[in-house]
């Protein structure tokens, strides 16, 4: 027999591989508080401007324990969940209203363009004057902030479902309401959680920014109270806490979405 | 229940589709309709299934649907047309929940049809997680969960593969012969059509009429016996014959739209 070369193959199909580590943003979030931490000891940051991470935390503490900060938590989410819901319901509303009727679309579509882009904000100073300075305005503020980007993602979820599963149904003689419930609803689910997502943080911009115009609550005004009395580390600390807040919602999306959305 | 159709035409705007295409399906009876992509099967289906509004021509249905029947016309999906959401119980549910049925006789139908479509293990699966097969067996066992009088079948079987395709003529074949459902079935496979149907409907290319109509004289139930080799042979080349030249311009059409 002749000789023959023979080979083992070679792997070559290597890395690319989506996947994660669960421990690296932990270990990079203390590296950063880390180098933070020993800068500031070392007086590499100017202690008046940027107090070190230790700080804060005593800032925070030291509030926590007198009281203060739980009003202030408790304000502001006061003011989120009762103008984020209001804003979400009247969206879904509205929004399947533009999915499933024809005429809705035609209307409600070009005034939701053109009401979309206004930064919400700039009607605070209306809505005080119309509800007062109280917590209506506040709350207004952000449930229209919130009204406008959920009529998009529930219009588009609806849109999104597939209309042969709504032949479905009509071949089975589902009356209009049911397919709305049976079908519509549930297809639309995937699209209207992704939008709770960007309308809470919407949500959380509004509130701090509303409670930094007209309010003496509220983490938004905390912030800037701090910052008008040089008080650093309590100014630094409020923003800690509200991207911890942000944390919080984001976390709780993703138990509904894993929840609601199981047979994906 | 039969199902009579009367110059039958139809157009989406000004393209017609359908034209003068009248023939009759009998009581029990498979009729299946073949014909060039674009000629108007699906069209004429849900025309007879009342998911589009009959513009010319009639079609009407005689004789009362049989007992315990919940949805006279009834469709099988070519993409089966599950709610991803529900389980396969919960799918053959959705047929039924708007019925008063009662929670008992519910449960009672979808486990009946679970059970005759081999599917009472499946239960509580969603259908992501079912093959194709499986997932046009749900497709089928929601069909006959209402009892209908007239099944109607856009290419049921046409994104399944050759075996399961195989498989489930089998089943539908002893379905039929269970329930004797009147059944309209559009397939492009003529294997599908000469196993399957007493009657052969074959559509010219678009706007489509009525090309010939062949009754096949052997039950369906006895087709695939040997005596009967070389008729089904003789059929599918008759059929074939009578669609290739309207194929190939169809086939052409579609390239130059
Ligand atoms: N909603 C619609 N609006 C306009 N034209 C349509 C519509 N639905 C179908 N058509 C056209 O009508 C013709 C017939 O369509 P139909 O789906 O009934 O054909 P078919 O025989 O079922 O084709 P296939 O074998 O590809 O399934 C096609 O040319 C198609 O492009
Ligand atoms: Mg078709």
């Amino acid at each position: 027999m002749p000789e023959v070369a023979k080979n083992t193959v070679a792997f070559r199909g290597g890395g690319f591989v989506p996947g994660t580590r669960r421990w690296a943003p932990w270990l990079a979030f203390l590296v950063i508080i880390a180098c933070w931490e020993t800068a500031s000891q070392l007086r590499w940051l100017p202690a008046l401007f940027m107090p070190a991470p230790s700080e804060v935390v005593q800032a925070l503490h030291a509030l926590l324990v007198d009281g203060k900060l739980v009003a202030h938590i408790v304000a502001s989410l006061k003011r989120i969940v009762s103008g984020w819901i209001l804003g979400s319901l009247a969206g879904i509303t509205l929004g399947f209203m533009m999915g499933i009727f024809v005429l809705a679309r035609s209307v409600g579509l070009p005034i939701v363009s053109a009401l979309f882009p206004i930064p919400k904000i700039a009607l605070l100073p209306l809505f005080i004057l119309w509800f007062g300075i109280g917590e209506p305005s506040k709350v207004a503020t952000i449930a229209l902030g919130v009204f406008f980007p959920t009529v998009v993602s529930a219009f588009s979820a609806v849109d999104n479902v597939p209309r042969n599963l709504i032949r479905m149904a009509q071949s089975f003689g589902l009356s209009t309401r049911m397919i709305v419930f049976k079908v519509i609803l549930p297809g639309a689910m995937p699209g209207i959680l992704a939008g709770f997502r960007i309308s809470s943080s919407i949500a959380l911009i509004l509130v701090v920014a509303a409670e930094m115009i007209g309010a003496d609550t509220g983490i938004g005004a905390f912030v800037l109270a701090a910052g008008n009395l040089m008080q650093i580390d309590q100014l630094i600390g409020g923003v800690v806490l509200l991207s911890l807040l942000g944390l919080g919602v984001s976390a709780l999306l993703s138990i509904a979405e894993k929840i609601v959305l199981r047979w994906r | 229940m039969q199902v009579v159709l009367e110059d039958v035409g139809y157009a989406y705007g000004d393209l017609p589709v359908l034209e003068g295409v009248g023939f009759a399906v009998a009581e029990g009876e498979t009729a299946v309709l073949i014909g060039p992509s674009g000629c108007g099967k699906s069209t004429l289906l849900n025309l007879i299934g009342g998911l589009l509004p009959q513009q010319t021509g009639r079609i009407s249905t005689l004789g009362t649907p049989p007992a315990g029947c919940l949805n006279p016309l009834t469709f099988v999906f070519q993409d089966f047309a599950l709610l991803p959401w529900r389980s396969v119980a919960g799918n053959v549910a959705l047929a039924l929940e708007h019925h008063r049925l009662g929670r008992a006789e519910q449960q009672a139908r979808i486990a009946e049809v679970l059970k005759l479509c081999g599917l009472s293990d499946f239960a509580d699966a969603l259908p992501k997680q079912l093959s194709g097969g499986m997932r046009q067996r749900v497709g089928i066992a929601r069909a006959i969960a209402v009892k209908p009088a007239v099944m109607l079948m856009d290419e049921p079987l046409s994104a399944l593969d050759a075996q399961t395709r195989e498989l489930l003529m089998e089943d539908l074949i002893s379905i039929w012969a269970r329930e004797r459902t009147t059944t309209l079935y559009v397939t492009h496979n003529l294997n599908e059509a000469v196993r399957l149907a007493d009657q052969v409907v074959v559509l010219s290319r678009r706007p489509g009429r009525i090309k010939r109509i062949v009754s096949i004289p052997v039950p369906v139930a006895e087709r695939m016996k040997p005596e009967h080799a070389a008729l089904v042979k003789n059929l599918h080349d008759e059929l074939w014959s009578l669609i290739k030249a309207e194929a190939q311009v169809a086939d052409r059409e579609m390239q130059h739209a």
